[in-house]
């Protein structure tokens, strides 16, 4: 219930207030590509970005040099260095 | 195309895994109990074959963390009362689709004419209720944080819109309340393994009292294999020092605060109440009702119905399976009475539930 993938920032469009349209994105995984919603999003991504999706709405954006820095600190670990 | 790097493909090295799996075995002097509390971790758990791959000393037990498994049976009830209305259609997430009630499943409702759509967003059931104006759409609630800003974001962009025939009916849950509950009671957990996407919207802060009060070590996981096995060894860590900390395995999503702005959306359409938990039982500010200025889209107001007290279905040992007190395999119903095609009791139903992820993969 809880599952969200994360996916890549292909576009992101401004909403438009006056319309009643809510910030949404194209984002894509594996060569599919979605609409998402940014309502409840930490911060509005960039493109290139990653945002975590669940039922429609990304609820989290992560740059890749975020990404990596959990990665490096996994192999630091498995290091047994930290 | 262009081809991109992408940073995540490197989440299912193997040499990685191997490394944390040996790092594990290395810190690992006497046998300890954690408790996995999301049901995607279950999932991911047995998806990629960890339990085979950890040493004997380390047991893996299921909490409370499916959302369909502890929704109540008058929750359900309710949910079936109202794909039963006439002018109603009931949309729901799949999970909840064959998980029996006292008197039958929204499966059965369905077969006796009821109208009920399996949605994969609640935004979904708003296009639903737009394209149907003379029928009152219900989305049957369920989740814990991790859905109900998303649930919250579909109430206000209703009310943005003015929208008459869309309602929720909530059966939402709050998980820091339940796992307070839960370790009342003496669990011989040595470790809790945090869920990664309700902790998205929450943050790690409210885990501290968890890690305080019954000296537990906490961290927060994701859900790859490498995700897991980084978090079962910072346990098997603390463990080893006797530490009881907060930590976070999962830092490229969750951050100590959390996302404020979901639980700003959260909290400015649902309001704490006490709650009952399949298993668990009633539990103190648990649960989520949707705030009186929002009343045009709360079934339970719009169309008077009440959950009621529901006996849980004779035999069944979902309550013990959900405080990771039995497994599935102790129960006498397990793969007789109860299997997936024909389940008794929730866990057997939710594709997270962890009497049905045993009876796919054991």
């Amino acid at each position: 219930m809880c599952l969200a993938v994360p996916m890549r920032v292909i576009e992101v469009k401004n909403g438009d207030n006056d319309d009643l349209l809510p910030p949404t994105a194209l984002v894509e995984l594996e060569g599919l590509s979605q609409e998402v919603r940014l309502d409840i999003i930490d911060r509005l991504p960039e493109v290139d970005d990653f945002v975590i999706v669940h039922a429609g709405f990304a609820i989290h954006a992560m740059s890749a040099a975020e990404a990596r820095e959990n990665i490096d600190l996994m192999r630091q670990m498995a290091e047994g260095l930290t | 195309m262009r081809v991109k790097d992408n940073p995540l493909e490197q989440l299912n090295d193997k040499s990685l895994c191997a490394s944390l799996v040996e790092e594990i075995n290395r810190c690992l002097s006497r046998p300890v109990r954690i408790m996995e509390v999301c049901g995607s971790h279950t999932m991911a758990i047995f998806r990629h074959g960890l339990r085979a791959l950890l040493p004997e000393g380390l047991t893996l037990v299921s909490g409370p963390g499916c959302p369909v498994c502890v929704t109540s049976p008058g929750q359900i009830d309710s949910f079936i009362e109202l794909a039963k209305m006439p002018g109603v259609i009931l949309a729901t997430f799949g999970d909840l689709y064959r998980v029996p009630g006292s008197d039958g499943s929204l499966t059965q409702a369905a077969a006796q004419g009821a109208v009920i759509k399996i949605v994969y967003s609640p935004m979904e059931a708003l296009s639903l209720a737009r394209n149907e104006a003379d029928k009152m759409v219900v989305f049957a609630g369920i989740g814990f944080e991790t859905t109900t800003p998303v649930v919250a974001a579909t109430i206000m962009t209703a009310a943005r819109e003015k929208m008459n025939n869309f309602t929720v009916f909530s059966a939402h849950k709050l998980m820091p309340p339940a796992l307070k509950a839960l370790f009342q009671e003496d669990l011989s957990v040595d470790g809790l393994l945090c869920p990664g996407h309700v902790s998205a919207i929450i943050g790690t802060k409210p885990y501290e009292p968890l890690s305080t009060e019954f000296h537990l070590p906490c961290v927060v996981a994701g859900f790859e294999a490498v995700d897991i096995l980084q978090a079962l060894l910072m346990l098997v860590r603390q463990s080893e020092k006797s530490r009881a900390v907060v930590e976070n395995a999962y830092s490229r999503v969750v951050k100590p605060e959390g996302n404020p702005q979901a639980l700003t959306i959260m909290k400015q359409v649902f309001s704490p109440e006490d709650c009952q938990w399949r298993g668990l039982g009633q539990i103190p500010a648990s649960g989520l009702r949707i705030r009186p200025q929002y009343d045009k889209f709360n079934a339970a107001v719009r169309l008077s119905v009440k959950v009621r007290d529901v006996a849980e279905p004779p035999g069944c040992l979902c309550g013990e399976v959900l405080k990771g007190l039995t497994s599935p395999t102790h129960c006498p119903l397990f793969a007789k009475r109860c299997t997936p095609m024909r389940p008794v009791g929730p866990c057997m139903v939710s594709s997270e539930g962890t009497c049905a992820a045993f009876y796919k993969f054991q």
